[in-house]
């Protein structure tokens, strides 16, 4: 599936997400880029040292805090939205980016909609996993519905009222 | 009051070109119905029973005339020219079209208004006491850190998405007039022993189906920690409150369910990572924020004694006048002014209902004798905060010809009730008719005065609009086999020594309920000792006489 970037282009993606439950071989995860979810990649970590082809996904449930020593080798962590309407997706963005300092790219895969890019872009996702012939001029423009923002999150981590004053 | 700046318009701006674009890809299909649902909702738009519903947000209850004529520009044009007062203090429109919302919208906010977040899962607008800066106990304004809070709870992109609503509320007096204990978040404004202003924060309480007391999980709570510690109880809620059961999802059953220390516990450990971050309030920021509510040009050393012996004297000749002076004004911090309570319970108007006429006649009387602002009330009132002693009698003469000057605030008939189940698609029942029932059984003011303070509370079902948990007598609509009936409870309590009532047995059916009260009543006034206010001789005697007389065989 192609993958949005934050700045609104829709770019080619080599990275697969691998089911929560699938345990494949490690010789199956020698060609190709590889998202595997945290459980299985946490299991297996010995075995996938070394491997940059492989990296991880998070379910909503899952706590950011289980990446916490992966941060600095990782290339891409995906979080999953299972419904639009759950939420916790946005909280464990911001505290991968704020608390554990990740730098690599920060997907967002799974049933966010829409009009929900302009929080995901906030709260530190820069790259979303969209359908084939998903719109991609209008989710441009809804990635960019608000110029500017109260409050402070990963894309302006200075609150409007330390800006105001400048 | 708060005034935007080119941030606030951009942003207010940018909000309803979002919500027009919205809007526009729904009614293209492209947007599916559920997704448009967060949307709309988050724009304060519902789809009832009969049209949409729009709830415009009023920010800790605090209007200015040139909004009241915008209001009541909006009713007329894009409505059927009234509007509802809420008892979270917003503004609801009853037959708005879902096409012209956007244009609704693009009107508020030339008034700097709008309906951000006053539904949804999402934090809802913060409301705080009408009385907020002319109150003579007041502690501490706590309108600054109410203006904080929404700035900061605005589009805030985190928090969008919650597992369900999420109200807060400021109470800056002890007496507590903004029901803190019954919000998910309730925040008392105190002064420590070094003088040092913070807050003393409750989080779960609330009312619907299951009604809580919320639990203090920080006796003192600096003030410049405020945000970085709100934002550490939504992301502790964001992440662990449950999903998979919307009647199990409020922040109330999570504290429940770990225990309020403990969530005390996590909130406390998060609140490590946040509370040196950059959302930490400098002193510059209060005080940019205080400024925006100066005391207004009050005329200083008026003669407080004498102008209200003037006013006084004219009891005698027009007792509606005395009435209304004892029950629709109440004290203010400065010699010679008054605060004035706008009864929106006239017998026969549904409770906080106005017409556009009234709004434009609540502006004028607003610029006339209040410096222009007013309040709404989370009892469905309306208030001129700042109206010179001396003028009282004019005003209480301008406010009858309007219809806002029914001495009964405060009492039996000052009735708080959710639009109900002739306008709301969520209701078992209606409240309305009820409401109006009572207000007839018990027209006779002078022995409504004599009852002393009273709160009847009404909602049509269980969702507790109408907060009938902490009404001391409460009335809650129930559907029981495509029939209406109505629960009561006794002994709710909003304020400092809050309360939820206790239920008194079967429903009844809307015929009875005049009678019901009546009942009620007489028990009350039978059981009276002295002055004792209705609550308090409850607490004395306990449920049981009053069930005994209303459920009494007829003999």
């Amino acid at each position: 599936m192609p993958k949005l970037s934050k700045n609104g282009e829709l770019l080619n993606d080599s990275w697969q997400a691998l089911a929560k439950d699938a345990t494949p071989a490690l010789s199956e995860l020698s060609n190709g880029e590889w998202l595997v979810h945290i459980k299985w990649y946490l299991e297996n970590q010995a075995a996938l040292t070394g491997m940059t082809n492989v990296s991880v996904w998070l379910d909503s449930d899952d706590e950011a805090a289980s990446v916490a020593e992966l941060t600095s080798k990782l290339p891409v962590i995906g979080v999953n939205f299972p419904v639009f309407t759950d939420g916790r997706g946005f909280s464990i963005g911001r505290a991968l980016r704020e608390r554990y300092q990740f730098a690599g790219e920060l997907r967002a895969i799974g049933s966010f909609m829409q009009d929900q890019l302009f929080y995901l872009k906030r709260c530190g996702f820069d790259a979303f996993v969209v359908a084939d012939g998903a719109p991609v001029e209008s989710m441009a423009k809804s990635l960019r519905d608000f110029s500017d923002f109260y409050q402070a999150a990963v894309d302006q981590p200075l609150p409007l009222f330390r800006r105001r004053a400048l | 009051m708060y005034v935007y700046d080119e941030y606030d318009h951009k942003i207010i701006g940018e909000r309803v070109a979002q919500f027009r674009r919205q809007t526009e890809r729904y009614l293209a299909g492209e947007i599916p119905p559920e997704q448009f649902l967060p949307l709309r909702l988050q724009n304060g738009l519902y789809v009832q029973r009969l049209a949409p519903m729009l709830r415009i947000a009023v920010p800790y209850g605090m209007l200015n005339s040139r909004q009241l004529r915008k209001l009541a520009h909006i009713t007329r044009h894009y409505d059927k020219g009234y509007c509802h007062v809420t008892t979270r203090q917003n503004i609801q429109l009853n037959w708005p079209q879902l096409d012209e919302v956007p244009d609704i919208l693009a009107e508020l906010a030339e008034v700097e208004m709008h309906a951000v977040q006053t539904s949804g899962n999402c934090i809802r607008n913060v409301t705080t006491d009408q009385f907020a800066g002319v109150a003579p106990d007041e502690i501490i304004d706590p309108r600054p850190y109410c203006e904080i809070i929404r700035q900061w709870s605005t589009f805030h992109p985190e928090f969008a998405f919650l597992p369900r609503k999420f109200k807060i509320a400021v109470a800056g007096t002890l007496a507590d007039r903004a029901a803190i204990h019954f919000h998910d978040i309730g925040l008392q404004l105190v002064k420590n022993s070094t003088g040092a202003i913070g807050f003393k924060v409750l989080v779960g309480g609330g009312l619907g189906r299951t009604p809580v007391i919320g639990s203090v999980i920080r006796d003192f709570l600096p003030e410049q920690d405020i945000l970085t510690y709100l934002e550490a109880i939504l992301r502790i809620y964001n992440l662990h409150g449950r999903r998979d059961n919307k009647f199990k999802a409020r922040i109330k059953i999570l504290v429940r369910a770990v225990g309020p220390e403990a969530f005390a516990e996590m909130v406390e450990q998060e609140w490590q990572n946040l509370r040196d971050g950059t959302s930490h309030l400098p002193q510059d920021e209060i005080v940019r924020a205080r400024s925006f509510f100066p005391e207004p040009a009050y005329q200083r050393g008026l003669d407080d004694v004498d102008a209200m012996a003037r006013i006084n004297s004219l009891r005698g000749e027009n007792r509606e006048f005395g009435n209304w002076l004892s029950h629709n004004v109440q004290a203010h911090k400065i010699p010679g002014y008054r605060a004035v309570t706008l009864s929106l319970k006239f017998t026969g108007v549904p409770p906080g209902d106005l017409t556009d006429r009234q709004l434009e006649v609540i502006a004028e009387l607003a610029d006339r004798y209040s410096f222009g602002e007013v309040r709404t009330t989370h009892n469905q009132n309306m208030v001129l905060a700042d109206v010179p002693a001396a003028q009282l009698f004019e005003l209480w003469q301008q406010l009858s010809k309007a219809g806002f000057a029914t001495a009964n605030v405060g009492t039996l008939t000052d009735i708080i009730c959710c639009p109900g189940g002739d306008f709301c698609s969520l209701a078992n029942a209606k409240s309305i008719p009820i409401a109006e029932a009572i207000q007839r059984e018990f027209d006779d003011l002078d022995y409504v005065y004599d009852l002393g303070p009273i709160e009847l509370n009404i909602s049509g079902c269980m969702n507790a609009c109408g907060h009938h948990h902490i009404g001391n007598i409460g009335i809650l609509g129930v559907d029981k086999k495509g029939e209406e009936f109505y629960q009561v409870q006794l002994g709710g309590n909003s304020g400092y020594n809050a309360a939820l009532g206790d239920v008194l047995g079967p429903s009844f059916s809307r015929d009875d309920m005049p009678q019901v009260i009546r009942k009620i009543i007489n028990v009350y006034v039978e059981n009276r000792e002295g002055d004792e206010e209705f609550i308090n001789t409850f607490a004395r005697i306990g449920l049981a006489p009053f069930k005994e007389r209303v459920y009494a065989k007829a003999q």
